[in-house]
């Protein structure tokens, strides 16, 4: 298979008080396409780094990262990007937001909303179009705030622990709801989160991160079958995975307390 | 005492009651409330408030006409109501007084739409490098605590005696507010939210049309209500220095020569233009925030 996504050798360095501070050790994966991937670790370990380097928002200070082979290193525009925050401009429409980035790009306003209408109506935010972002609950912004990403029509999406500030129940609706659009769409998905039971109820793999400076300590194929059902979150296969990722967690929070 | 029904392993679970079985007449209360209609109240409120405030005008004005006619005030420095009409409609049919109002307004209100734009512009245009807003910050700050007023000579001086001395205070007064309103919106600017939009491929000119302007916009139209007043006052400053037109020259004049009621008249009409104006921000803030700043 290819690889759609390649990271090698990453680092970030910073400077504080004259001294060189590591926020992140070279790390190196490759993602191959349509994959679900999460990354897991301790706050702080350079997840949100990593993202921002990939997104092209900041510039490593070691090492190189390639899409479908192409150095996007300090490049934006090639993944797209969404953040724990919804990030909705307030002052605009759901619908004018969710075409931010086709209009970014130029598509002309009327090709925009039709190609982004039928979505929000496929996808539950049908009848919002022209309601502001204050008058929806936090779940419904988050969809709003996904589709915006998904119609700036990258094949790399990056979310940083999109549904951190949900609730459990509505949680466990986005989840279901982003599978079923990871489904359709057939999208490479990297995914942040500190929520063991999401990690592994929508990933096919699973990087865990130790805690900073923040490096990979295992790569975990999740092999249950796929469509998950929320029956399958206590599964004893399930229960086993939590179980390895909980221990591999807490001795790397061991180690922090120590040192 | 709900029952238990099943103990497990680690824990248990206890039945309750279904709904259904919980008798209707325990719920209900047996007097019937007494329903407070809120709608009708603050109508009530409402009516109350428009006459109160009506009665008080009245008031005034009948307190004044009749402790100068008694006696209780002295006429000639107080003035009385009726003494103001009547040297208001003399100096509406016989003098320039509607002309004097024009030059006034028309000083205040150039003055006021040129400083709050340009001000706002160079606000806004601190958000394109952060060393150049570093540098003019402090003098920003310099100028915004240097009182405008006592340069109204120089000005005068510089531009004349004319209109343009007196647009060039209001403009003074109102241009170092706005930039700093502008400013204080433009730092508050989330980086979050900049940072989604070069994530989305945005050019810089793109963010800032996109993004800063528009969140800057509540900032920038905060400062139009306190413009408004300074700029009036920088337009009649200026035409207490020297001017040949307009109320506040009108004032000036009446003062020196002890007519004491036409001093009053200014007032009066200088007092009704603020409001009008004060009233026209109101609105131009309604349709901006509508337009621009829906949050």
């Amino acid at each position: 298979m290819s690889h759609k996504i390649e990271i090698s050798g990453v680092s970030k360095w910073f400077r504080r008080d004259g001294q060189e501070i590591p926020a992140m050790r070279e790390t190196s994966l490759s993602i191959e396409a349509g994959r679900f991937v999460s990354i897991i670790g301790p706050s702080g370990c350079g997840k949100s780094t990593l993202f921002n380097i990939i997104a092209g928002l900041m510039p490593p200070s070691t090492g190189k990262v390639l899409a479908d082979g192409e150095n996007i290193v300090g490049k934006t525009g090639y993944v797209g990007y969404m953040l724990q925050k919804d990030m909705l401009l307030p002052w605009r429409t759901i619908l004018d937001n969710i075409i931010l980035g086709m209009e970014i790009r130029g598509v002309p306003y009327k090709e925009a909303t039709e190609r982004a209408l039928p979505l929000m109506e496929k996808y539950g935010l049908k009848g919002f179009d022209k309601h502001y972002p204050r008058e929806l609950s936090g779940g419904m912004r988050q969809r709003a705030a996904l589709l915006r990403t998904l119609l700036y029509d990258r094949d790399i999406i990056l979310l940083d622990e999109p549904f951190g500030a949900l609730d459990a129940q509505t949680r466990l609706t986005m989840q279901n709801w982003l599978l079923q659009i990871w489904a359709d769409f057939g999208k490479t998905v990297l995914f942040v989160t500190h929520d063991i039971d999401e990690a592994i109820y929508l990933s096919d793999d699973i990087y865990v991160f130790s805690s900073r400076p923040g490096r990979i300590k295992t790569k975990i194929t999740v092999t249950m079958e796929r469509p998950r059902k929320t029956e399958d979150m206590t599964s004893p296969a399930f229960m086993d995975l939590k179980h390895h990722l909980l221990d591999l967690l807490s001795a790397g929070h061991d180690e922090e307390q120590i040192s | 005492m709900p029952m238990e029904t099943a103990r497990k392993e680690a824990f248990i679970v206890h039945a309750v009651a279904p709904a259904e079985t919980v008798p209707e007449t325990s719920v209900r209360p047996e007097v019937v409330p007494y329903i407070l209609d809120e709608e009708a109240i603050a109508r009530a409120r409402s009516r109350r408030i428009v006459w109160g405030r009506f009665a008080v005008a009245v008031l005034i004005f009948l307190v004044w006409e009749v402790f100068t006619r008694i006696g209780w005030l002295d006429s000639y420095y107080w003035s009385s109501p009726s003494a103001i009409l009547t040297t208001t409609w003399t100096q509406i049919t016989e003098g320039s007084l509607l002309g004097d109002i024009a030059y006034t307004s028309g000083s205040t209100l150039l003055g006021f739409v040129f400083g709050t734009f340009l001000g706002a512009l160079l606000g806004l245009s601190f958000w394109w490098s952060r060393s150049y807003a570093g540098i003019s910050e402090p003098y920003l700050i310099i100028l915004n605590a240097m009182p405008k007023l006592a340069l109204a000579p120089v000005l005068v001086i510089l531009l004349g005696i004319g209109f343009f001395s007196k647009v060039a205070l209001a403009f003074s007064m109102t241009v170092v507010v706005s930039a700093l309103s502008a400013y204080s919106g433009v730092k508050s600017v989330d980086p979050d939210m900049e940072k989604l939009m070069y994530s989305l491929g945005a050019k810089r000119h793109q963010v800032f049309a996109k993004v800063v302007v528009p969140w800057s916009m509540p900032w920038i139209i905060s400062s139009l209500r306190i413009n408004i007043a300074l700029a009036l006052a920088g337009a009649i400053v200026g035409e207490f220095i020297a001017s040949s037109q307009g109320v506040g020259r009108m004032i000036m004049y009446a003062g020196t020569i002890l007519d004491i009621n036409l001093v009053w008249v200014g007032v009066v009409v200088l007092s009704l233009l603020s409001m009008l104006m004060y009233w026209g921000v109101v609105v131009l803030e309604k349709w901006l925030s509508k337009g621009l700043a829906k949050q």
